[in-house]
Order: C-alpha cells, then sequence, then structure tokens
C-alpha cells in the first residue's frame, strides 16, 4: 500500500520536470508567440490580418497529432507492458488531442470566415480530417463511458487509441482521393511561404503549443492520479 | 491448420444460428429495399449517377450496420462469449469466423440489393462489383472487430454506429471512387490497402476485447 | 496447482474481493462456500482465467485447454441441438475420439434421447446437464464448478455426485456451492467468504 503523496507535484513521478515551472515555461512561451503572431511576423500580402490565425492553426494542428501518437504510444504500453498507469495516460493524452483538435476546428472556420466568408470549407483537408478525427475520439468517450472502471476499459480504451492512430494517415489518404471524385471548388487554406520572420513565429507559437499540451497533460494527469489515490484511502479507512 | 479448423468450426456456428433464427438477413433485405424507395422521394427527379451512387453506399453501409449490431447477440444474450474464450483456440478466430459470417450475410442481401439498384436507378458496372466486393471485406472486418467492443458496453447498440461511422468514411471514399471514376484502380487499390491493414490490427488486438 | 496471494477484484467503486489467499494442490478438492454477494462467482472466474484481479496474484500450473469451467449460465447456444454446442466445443478443444466422447457424455447423462433437439426446448434440468457434459467433454485437468447444484434435478444430482466420486482425487476441483453439506465427503478444504 503507497504511502499518498503530500504535494500535487510530487504525485505524478511521470517526469523530473517539477510542475510549477513547466507552467511558467508554457505562460512565457504562449505569450511570446501571441506578440510574435500579431506583432512580429510581416502581413501577409494577400489574405491581410485574418491569416494570422494561421500560425495557431497549424501549429494547434500538429500539437493534437502529438496527443493522439501519445495516446497511441501509452496504449501499446499498456497492452504490451501492462503498465498500470498507462491506460490514465493514454486517456489524459486523448482528451488533450480532442481539446485541442477543436481549437483546430475553431480556428480553421473562423479562418475561413474571414478570408472567405464560409463558417466551413470541405475543400480543406486539413479541417475535414480534423473532423472525422473529432467524431472517432468524441465516440471514444464514449466508449470509455459506457465502461465500469477496471482492466476491460483499459483494453478496450487502448485498442480504440490505437485504432485512431492507423486512421489519420487512411483517413488523409481518403480525403485526398475524395477531391477528384467531388469537383473541387476553388477556396483553400494555404500555408504562407516560409522564410525569415515567418518561420520564427511558426517555430515559437509550435513550442508553445507543444509546452502547454505537455503542462496541461501533466495537471491534468496528476489531478486524476490524486483522485485515485484518495478512493484507495477512503476504501481503507471504510 | 489448426487456426483455419477452428474459424471453420465458429463459422459454421454462426452460419447455423442464423439459419436457424431467421431473422437478421430478412430484416437486411428488407431494409435495403425500404431505403432505395426512400431515395426516390428525397432525390431529385431523374438523379445523376454520382447522386445515386453515393446513396447505393450509403445504404449498403447501414444495412451492414443493421446486420452488424446482431452479430454478437447470442454471445451476449447467452453469454457464450465465455466458452469461447476459455477455449485454447486463438482469440483472433472469434473474430474471423464472425467476419466471416457477417460477410456472407451482407453478400447475400446486396445479391438482392444490387439488382434492384439497377432495376431502379442506374446499371452497375463490373468495378462497383469489385468495390463491393473489397468494401464488404473492410466492414466486416473492422464492424465486427468494433461490434465485440460495443456488446461489452452498457450502451451497446447505441455505440455501434457512432464506432463504426468514422472508421466507414475511408471504405465510403473507396468504393464511390471505384464506383463513379473512370480508371477506378486506384480506389480499389486504396480499398485492399484499407482492408489489409485493418484486418491485420483486428487480428492483432482481438485478444484484447475479449480477454481481460 | 493453483496458487492465489493477496487477491483483490474491483468493479468500479464496489469491491468485491480482498485479500484472498488460496492455495489448490493437484488432485485437491477445495470448497468455496459465503453468502450472496460475497464473490464467490467473482474469484472462480479469477481462478478459471475469465477475469483478471485488480490486486494481488495468481498462479496457474494448467494451460488454458486443461480448465473446465461451469458458470451461473451453462455456456450453451440455445438454437443449436445439444450435439451441435457438444461438436462445437469437441473441435475448439481438439478431442480425439470426438463422436465417442460426446455420445458417452450425452449417454451417461441422459441426453442421448433429445440430441437432435434445440437446447430452448430443454428444461432447466436438462441444460443443466449438458452443461456439464460441455464441462466435462475435454477431461479437464482442473474443474471449476459455480453452484453446479443450483439448476439440477434430483436425478441430474445424483449423476453429478457419481461423476464427483469418479474423478475425486484424479482430478482438481475448485468448487462454489450453497450446500457445503453435500460436498463434504469429497472436500480436502474449505474457503469461507465474507460478504
Amino acid at each position: 500500500m503507497s504511502a499518498p503523496a503530500a504535494t500535487i507535484g510530487a504525485v505524478g513521478r511521470t517526469s523530473r520536470i517539477p510542475l510549477p515551472a513547466l507552467a511558467a515555461t508554457s505562460l512565457v512561451l504562449v505569450t511570446t508567440a501571441i506578440v510574435f503572431v500579431f506583432f512580429v511576423a510581416p502581413t501577409d500580402a494577400n489574405q491581410g490580418f485574418s491569416q494570422r490565425i494561421f500560425y495557431f492553426h497549424v501549429s494547434i494542428a500538429i500539437t493534437a497529432y502529438a496527443c493522439f501518437a501519445g495516446a497511441a504510444w501509452q496504449a501499446f504500453r499498456l497492452l504490451w507492458k501492462r503498465d498500470p498507469l498507462a491506460d490514465l495516460k493514454s486517456y489524459v493524452c486523448v482528451h488533450q488531442g480532442v481539446i485541442f483538435g477543436t481549437l483546430v476546428l475553431i480556428t480553421g472556420s473562423i479562418w475561413a470566415k474571414i478570408s472567405w466568408g464560409r463558417w466551413w470549407l470541405w475543400s480543406s483537408d486539413q479541417l475535414v480530417l480534423f473532423l472525422v478525427l473529432f467524431l472517432f475520439y468524441c465516440a471514444y468517450f464514449m466508449l470509455r463511458f459506457s465502461l465500469d472502471p477496471g482492466p476491460q476499459r483499459a483494453n478496450l480504451s487502448a485498442v480504440y487509441a490505437l485504432f485512431g492512430v492507423v486512421l489519420i494517415p487512411v483517413s488523409f489518404a481518403a480525403i485526398r482521393l475524395a477531391k477528384d471524385i467531388i469537383h473541387p471548388v476553388v477556396f483553400t487554406l494555404h500555408g504562407p511561404n516560409f522564410g525569415g520572420w515567418i518561420l520564427v513565429t511558426y517555430c515559437i507559437s509550435q513550442v508553445a503549443m507543444l509546452v502547454l499540451a505537455y503542462t496541461l497533460y501533466r495537471v491534468e494527469l496528476a489531478g486524476k492520479q490524486l483522485d485515485g489515490r484518495i478512493r484507495e484511502l477512503r476504501e481503507v479507512l471504510a | 491448420m489448426r487456426y483455419f479448423r477452428d474459424v471453420g468450426a465458429l463459422a459454421r456456428k454462426d452460419l447455423l444460428l442464423e439459419l436457424r433464427a431467421r431473422d437478421t438477413l430478412p430484416a437486411m433485405v428488407l431494409f435495403v429495399a425500404a431505403v432505395f424507395v426512400v431515395f426516390h422521394f428525397a432525390l431529385p427527379e431523374s438523379p445523376s449517377r454520382l447522386e445515386t451512387v453515393g446513396l447505393l453506399w450509403v445504404a449498403i453501409l447501414f444495412t451492414a450496420l443493421l446486420g452488424l449490431g446482431r452479430a454478437f447477440v447470442p454471445e451476449r444474450e447467452q453469454r457464450t462469449l465465455d466458452g469461447l474464450v476459455l477455449a485454447p483456440c486463438d482469440r483472433s478466430a472469434i473474430w474471423l469466423a464472425k467476419s466471416l459470417a457477417t460477410f456472407a450475410f451482407l453478400a447475400a442481401a446486396e445479391v438482392v440489393a444490387l439488382p434492384l439498384y439497377a432495376i431502379f436507378f442506374h446499371r452497375v458496372g463490373g468495378a462497383t462489383i469489385a468495390a463491393v466486393v473489397l468494401a464488404d471485406i473492410g466492414i466486416c472486418a473492422v464492424g465486427t472487430f468494433l461490434g465485440a467492443m460495443a456488446v461489452a458496453t452498457r450502451a451497446r447498440d447505441l455505440l455501434l454506429p457512432l464506432l463504426f461511422l468514422p472508421l466507414a468514411i475511408p471504405i465510403v471514399v473507396g468504393a464511390v471512387g471505384a464506383s463513379v471514376v473512370d480508371s477506378p484502380g486506384r480506389y480499389l487499390g486504396f480499398l485492399a490497402l484499407y482492408d489489409a491493414l485493418f484486418a491485420v490490427v483486428c487480428w492483432a488486438s482481438f485478444e484484447y476485447v475479449v480477454a481481460e | 496447482m493453483l496458487v492465489a496471494r493477496r487477491l483483490g477484484k474491483r468493479f468500479g467503486e464496489k469491491r468485491v474481493l480482498r485479500g484472498i489467499d488460496l492455495d489448490l494442490a493437484t488432485g485437491g478438492f477445495l470448497v468455496v462456500t459465503g453468502p450472496n454477494g460475497s464473490g464467490k462467482t467473482t474469484l472462480l472466474r479469477i481462478c478459471a482465467g475469465l477475469a483478471q484481479p485488480t490486486e494481488g496474484t495468481i498462479e496457474r500450473a494448467v494451460s488454458r485447454g486443461a480448465i473446465g469451467y461451469l458458470g451461473h449460465e451453462p455456456l450453451v447456444y440455445r438454437e443449436l441441438t445439444a450435439l451441435e454446442n457438444l461438436e462445437l466445443y469437441g473441435r475448439l478443444y481438439r478431442i480425439a475420439e470426438r463422436r465417442e466422447r460426446i455420445g458417452m457424455l450425452l449417454e451417461r447423462f441422459g441426453l442421448w434421447e433429445v440430441r437432435h433437439e434445440r437446447v430452448a426446448s430443454y428444461s432447466r434440468g436438462m441444460t443443466q446437464r449438458l452443461a456439464l457434459c460441455r464441462v466435462l467433454l475435454h477431461d479437464p485437468e482442473l474443474l471449476v464448478l459455480d453452484e453446479p447444484y443450483n439448476a439440477l434435478d434430483e436425478a441430474g444430482a445424483e449423476l453429478l455426485d457419481a461423476q464427483l466420486a469418479e474423478l475425486r482425487g484424479e482430478r482438481t476441483f475448485l468448487l462454489a456451492t450453497h450446500e457445503p453439506a453435500r460436498l463434504a465427503p469429497f472436500a480436502s478444504g474449505r474457503l469461507a467468504l465474507a460478504a
């Protein structure tokens, strides 16, 4: 029977980086990113001010992919190594992935509205892919909440998370293929031509988003572990 | 090989069960016919080939869902899955056998559905038939797998469509593309790739779905 | 043959088993007793390999194919005949001389006459007897039986008594029951679970 942990930082024991330092770092990085995106990066000739949202849109998208990949990795570790903590880690990764995925959809939608006057663009591969993934991972939560906690729920969640990571490239290929069936529409999301301050701004916002995601992941993981410990203690006392 | 003998014994059991119960297959056939009639009223006058092909695949998908939802019902209601899991055979044989049986039912329903479609709407070409076969493999492999997962939950019938539809989107793309485009090779190849990829993933991970 | 240490099982918030220690030697006959809800079924399912414990360890010296499990459900398909059910399990367990063994068991448990009828038409006692046939079909080394006398009629119970007497000592038994007195002549050990 493990002793209860004294502080939130110590409960995790998942990495050597202390949580308060991590939170401070992500705050600094996100602020820097915002400054760079809105004040430092040059204005795009074609799309003007609205194109700035693109820095966040892409970096959030990459971060979401990283979360789903992380979830699949933890799922694999659960099934292969039987690491009991891996189920919780996988779940938190999926949760973060869905949060960031929702932000992708929102930022993409805002960008589409500002640039093309429409709230949704079926011609944007990235947006459609995230819509499919959003549906897929929402079903993950439905699956999870429809099962009692235990080894079966962990196993099924893990298998589903692995399916997700296989689905990502397959869906992307499918969406590209679908373009040839349905006549492509003129509107598309174009990336900026990289160079100079644009690249710097993008890199900063990408790192900021990744660190932010990792911070939120650690916070949620620590919170859930604390819940688990409290439950254990309650049982011992009961 | 012993594995395939196990699969054969299990598939035989599934086919026998359906032959005795005689409820899933007639329901699927009736459903697809009814859906076609609904299409007629839902579509504009003399719909284009592209429109009706798209709806054909929607009809096939939902007919398949009907059958997939019933696939593990005997194992669930009578808890016989425990009996199968206890047996020394590879657990993935349960999945493979169930997929083969479901494939048989889906194909049987399509034997009625495709001619009906040709009569009601548009001629069905060779590429469409090839697409049907390849798509069915993917639908049955993934759908049976997810059906086993759904059956273990409280939500059961509610959950299967939610789990299945996002994964079915690539199948729809491949199938519709192959049915419509002049050179369907790329789409049929994509369907085959999907089948191979997900069949392997299902085969490797079914163990974890049924055993704790 | 079966060793469990500090076994625990939790379903969500509910703790069903806690700190169970179990030692079952080859050839032993362990009787598990306890009121309803004390976790007998859960314990037997874990021992048979159908469930994983959430705490503690369990070690089995037998492979999956050498375990026979009888639960509260008979684990037979109601729409199939007795013969078809046993044929299926016979194939899955790779039994040599399948037909002969099936025939012998059906006859012993008085089901030979109805072997071609669907299980759905059987009485509860007949279904339970078929379940016993299923359990004994592959001649398992470890028999895990969860309240086997529950659904049996008097004739069936006598058949089971005879079967237990025949196999006592040669096979290992783990039984849960409400009537420990009936099994007293067989039992080599007792495990009582508290609610």
